[in-house]
């Protein structure tokens, strides 16, 4: 067995406290574009009625224009009426894209923290990757290091989509559990690098954990986007009631529809990456254990997971538990999939002891 | 609101609320009609087999799986449910009556399994009939307005001169070639075709795809039930032994041979091989180098010498955690490790009463380890020792002997004597692991004058009173070894890939249709129109449509400048 280099185990230490630090601003700047964007339109749309109030003649034609250009936001009752802009001028910009593809508007507090957060990142994976060199091994086999690569797949998981979709109105959130997740590392749980005790040492322990936390970080960007989805769908409500709007910076945040048919997209893969982590956990289980399923306290709990998306899953295709219910589905799934993450490997006893703790 | 589309435009009824397909026409949660009894039943299976049911039914699963991680549960630990009952005297007994202690073979979560196992039965059969009917139908009829679809476009080819001919293709020259051109290009893309009216003025092909996505989700379900007959299997045929082997000790595996055994429902015992396993030699490697992790275990290797029958050929095998050896159809795993001292115990009257290594069970990392050894051939008192064996022991400041290292560099044993009737004679069981001290008087302990035994490598200690003497000869490492035996073991594992891939087609299929529909126009142009519908979920419709699109020109229409004129695409985004 190779020998631990302790050295570069500090190094990797002190980046992950510089990647803490770097999303920490991220974080900040985020919020800042959500505040920002919310003001802007705000703005606008205050002008913009002025304008309309000036001009027209008959009262009620200014309130329909607001009344409408509210709806913009994303009320989405009719699908040919989506990506159709606000007929506001200046807040169709800052007024979320129903298929989330970027509108080539500049949202420079937006710019600023994606690029805050790459440049995060890049510190976070070389944290990560020095963590792994230095205990020649995969940098998964206590909680810190569940916690510090899960929050790094998380992180790379948003850019991946962010990639191909607009959805930096979600960044304060994914970006914020990030920060929880390092900062639970780096606090609660600090372990220097050791070597992977026996019955850790199995190549089973990279395919089941790696699956595990790539599904978890999927799971973190959706529950992220159920959240989303209520407080939008309320918003809705609110909105076409003709009540004021408490959140104007949920304009930045597309329909609940589209929030709610993305994040089933997602849900249905990290569902298949979970189904998988539990068969492979069985298949280890076999390995180690002699017993493929022994209702151990993380067994139960990876079930549940399991069994809750499933019945999410079903909830998409069952009538009247659409929408607002399943929303609620996920979020209970992802609240276990932390409890099974944080609670029963900290104060749970069997025989998943590997926290490290 | 996902589905509007599709509710609008399809005939067939939706899928997921009438899951048994054709059996009703009424939505299943309307209030109870008065049928009778047969219509009862008919309107209470229909109930169980909804897609409402199978969530409820779902999610009941969920909460009822929980409690099983709050409560100490039998099958992995009943000496701990034991205790807990004792601890808990009030709320224990409750506890236990509702089965919390067996949460996983109890009569409510039983019933709920099989509640949604049969409501998955009365979903999967009559959707696999619906499917196998699916399966054999054409794509459905060429819709009137094509332009209603989610997806639409148009394409105009040129007349006369304008037709391409190059090797990227051939514009058709006439609207059935066209649609049979078309027919051809979507048959390649995986597309099931079928082209209509080629004689009439508006020829149409038909298209579909995905139907693996219905298969997939029919196998998934399916193959589910099959992980739970499979289990159900292992279950009754299976077993599963523990036995502890000390360096050198050989075990026969047979009935006697087993510490504990749980046998399946339908054991017999003939189904034992009679192989052996012996322990020749058990290494451990600590961490040394780690100055934070110093002491941490980085290796149990165990070298076992197995034989498969009692004239078979002795062979070496490595035995590791990780890494079971397979023996006579079983599965023999490393689960756990300790050491057995080696002790000789002589009683009063001088006689050899005791010899040989005492299992000990490890609680921490140090090793620090419980031990009980009972004497009950000690003449003419029974002697019982109770106490710690601690690999390297220290002392601490309040002069209290303790473990600091897992190897054994300063062995040592501390220990409490007793005599009197160990009441091993009167046959009941008893626990090895625990003396009942009861009905026995102490000999040694901190608080008699004769104080503790304490006893370094290789020291005899002389019991008080003559009761006789106790002698620490050597150390052995001991391992604890699983046997199981699971005949459907790998029809779980065939099951659930099934269940894997199936349910990996199912979400990741696109179920679509399509038509294309071509027209002559007078002037020799051929009009071409098409639309998409998605039948569900379907992300990729719109990039699908758009890769039509650009198929349907690069084969039928020349790139040329010149050509601009004559090409007038539309999709339905431009609408
Ligand atoms: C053992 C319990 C069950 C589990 C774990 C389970 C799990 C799942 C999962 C994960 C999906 C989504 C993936 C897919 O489309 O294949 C699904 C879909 C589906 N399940 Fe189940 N299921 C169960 C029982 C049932 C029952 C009892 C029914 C019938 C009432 C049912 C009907 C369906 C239907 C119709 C779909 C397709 C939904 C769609 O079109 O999106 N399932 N099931």
């Amino acid at each position: 067995m190779q020998n631990i280099n302790e050295e570069l185990g500090q190094y990797s230490e002190l980046f992950m406290l510089l990647a803490s630090v770097a999303y920490t601003v991220a974080f900040a700047v985020f919020v800042l574009d959500l505040v920002r964007s919310s003001k802007t339109i705000q703005g606008v749309e205050k002008r913009a009625a002025a304008d309309a109030e000036l001009r027209s003649t008959t009262p009620a034609l200014a309130r329909e224009s607001v009344t409408v250009s509210a709806r913009s936001g994303g009320a989405g009752t009719d699908s040919t009426e989506s990506g159709s802009a606000a007929p506001v001028e200046g807040a169709v910009a800052e007024t979320a894209d129903e298929s989330m593809a970027y509108t080539g508007e500049r949202r420079k507090m937006a710019r600023i923290a994606v690029a805050l957060t790459v440049v995060a990142a890049a510190i976070h994976a070389a944290a990560v990757l020095a963590r792994g060199f230095a205990a020649h091994r995969v940098p998964w086999g206590n909680m810190y290091e569940f916690c510090t690569t899960g929050a790094l797949v998380v992180t790379l998981v948003f850019l991946i989509v962010l990639l191909r979709r607009d959805v930096r109105f979600v960044g304060a959130f994914v970006i914020g559990l990030v920060v929880v997740m390092l900062n639970a590392a780096i606090v609660g749980f600090p372990t220097p690098v050791a070597h992977l005790v026996p019955a850790l040492q199995s190549y089973w322990l990279v395919v089941h954990v790696s699956i595990a936390v790539i599904s978890s970080a999927l799971f973190t960007i959706t529950f992220a986007m159920s959240v989303l989805q209520l407080m939008q769908s309320d918003r809705e409500v609110r909105v076409r009631a003709g009540k004021p709007d408490r959140f104007a910076f949920m304009r930045v945040v597309p329909s609940a529809l589209s929030l709610e048919n993305l994040a089933y997209r997602i849900n249905a893969i990290a569902f298949v990456g979970w189904t998988f982590t539990l068969m492979a956990g069985a298949i280890w289980a076999e390995e180690a254990w002699g017993r493929y399923w022994g209702w151990d306290t993380k067994e139960v709990w990876t079930f549940v997971i399991w069994v809750v998306y499933a019945g999410y899953l079903h909830a998409r295709a069952t009538r009247g538990w659409t929408g607002t219910r399943a929303a609620w589905l996920s979020i209970v799934g992802y609240l276990c999939v932390i409890f099974n993450f944080a609670i029963v490997n900290v104060f749970f006893s069997g025989l998943h002891s590997y926290s490290g703790l | 609101m996902k589905n509007t589309d599709e509710e609008q435009l399809s005939e067939r009824p939706k899928k997921p609320d009438n899951p048994s397909g054709s059996t009703t026409t009424g939505k299943p949660d309307v209030a109870l009609p008065a049928l009778g009894v047969w219509g009862t039943l008919r309107w209470a299976w229909t109930q169980l087999t909804s897609m409402r049911t199978a969530l409820f039914l779902l999610l009941l699963l969920a909460i009822a799986a929980v409690p099983g991680s709050l409560f100490p549960q039998r099958p992995a630990n009943p000496a701990v449910v034991t205790q807990y009952i004792k601890d808990n005297p009030g709320a224990g007994p409750w506890l236990d009556r509702f089965q919390l202690f067996d949460v996983y073979s109890s009569v409510w979560f039983s019933a709920i399994y099989l509640l949604l196992f049969i409501s998955l039965i009365g979903c999967v059969v009559p959707r696999t009939k619906v499917y196998y009917r699916a399966l054999r139908s054409q794509p459905p009829r060429t819709p009137r307005r094509l332009s209603r679809m989610p997806e639409y476009g148009t394409l105009t080819l040129p007349a006369g001169e304008g037709r391409k001919h190059d090797d990227a293709g051939t514009s058709p020259d006439s609207a059935a070639a066209a649609v049979a051109h078309a027919a051809t290009l979507l048959k390649k893309r995986g597309y099931r075709v079928e082209t209509r009216d080629l004689d009439g003025d508006q020829p149409s092909v038909g298209a579909e795809r995905g139907y693996l996505k219905e298969l997939g989700n029919l196998v998934f379900h399916t193959a589910l039930i099959g992980v739970l007959i499979s289990v159900a299997v292992g279950g009754l045929f299976g077993y599963r032994g523990q036995k502890i082997l000390v360096e050198g000790d050989t075990f026969v595996n047979t009935l006697i041979g087993y510490d504990t055994f749980n046998p399946g429902t339908n054991f017999s015992e003939d189904q034992l091989d009679p192989y052996s396993l012996t322990l020749e030699n058990f290494d451990v490697v600590f961490d040394r180098e780690s100055t934070t992790h110093y002491g941490q275990p980085l290796d149990f290797t165990a070298t076992m010498t197995t034989k498969t029958g009692p004239d078979a050929e002795p062979q070496q095998e490595i035995l590791k955690v990780n890494h079971p050896i397979n023996i006579g159809g079983t599965r023999v795993y490393l689960v756990g490790n300790g050491y057995a001292p080696v002790i000789t115990v002589k009683d009063g009257n001088g006689d050899i009463a005791f010899e040989g290594p005492v299992v000990s069970v490890p609680n921490d990392s140090a090793y620090t380890s419980l031990m009980v050894l009972k004497v009950p051939d000690a003449r003419p008192e029974q002697l019982g020792f109770v106490g710690f064996f601690l690999p390297t022991a220290r002392i601490d400041e309040s002069g209290v002997a303790f473990a600091s290292d897992p190897d054994p560099f300063n062995p040592q044993l501390n220990l409490n004597s007793y005599y009197g009737g160990l009441g091993l004679d009167d046959g009941e069981p008893k626990n090895v692991f625990t003396l009942d001290t009861d009905s026995l008087t102490p000999l040694n302990n901190r608080s008699l004058d004769a104080g503790g035994i304490v006893l370094g490598a290789y020291q005899t200690y002389e019991l008080p009173d003559g009761k006789g003497s106790i002698t620490f000869d050597g150390l052995k490492r001991y391992v604890a070894l699983d046997v199981t035996y699971d005949p459907a073991k790998l029809a779980v594992l065939i099951f659930s890939s099934l269940a894997l891939a199936g349910l990996m087609g199912s979400l990741f299929i696109s179920r679509r249709r399509l038509w294309v529909r071509a027209s002559e126009h007078d002037d020799g142009r051929i009009m071409v129109e098409y639309g998409l519908l998605a039948r569900g979920e379907d992300n990729r419709l719109t990039t699908e449509a758009a890769a039509l699109k650009r198929l349907f020109e690069k084969t039928w229409l020349t790139t040329g400048p010149a050509d601009a004129d004559n090409r007038e695409t539309t999709t339905g985004k431009d609408r």
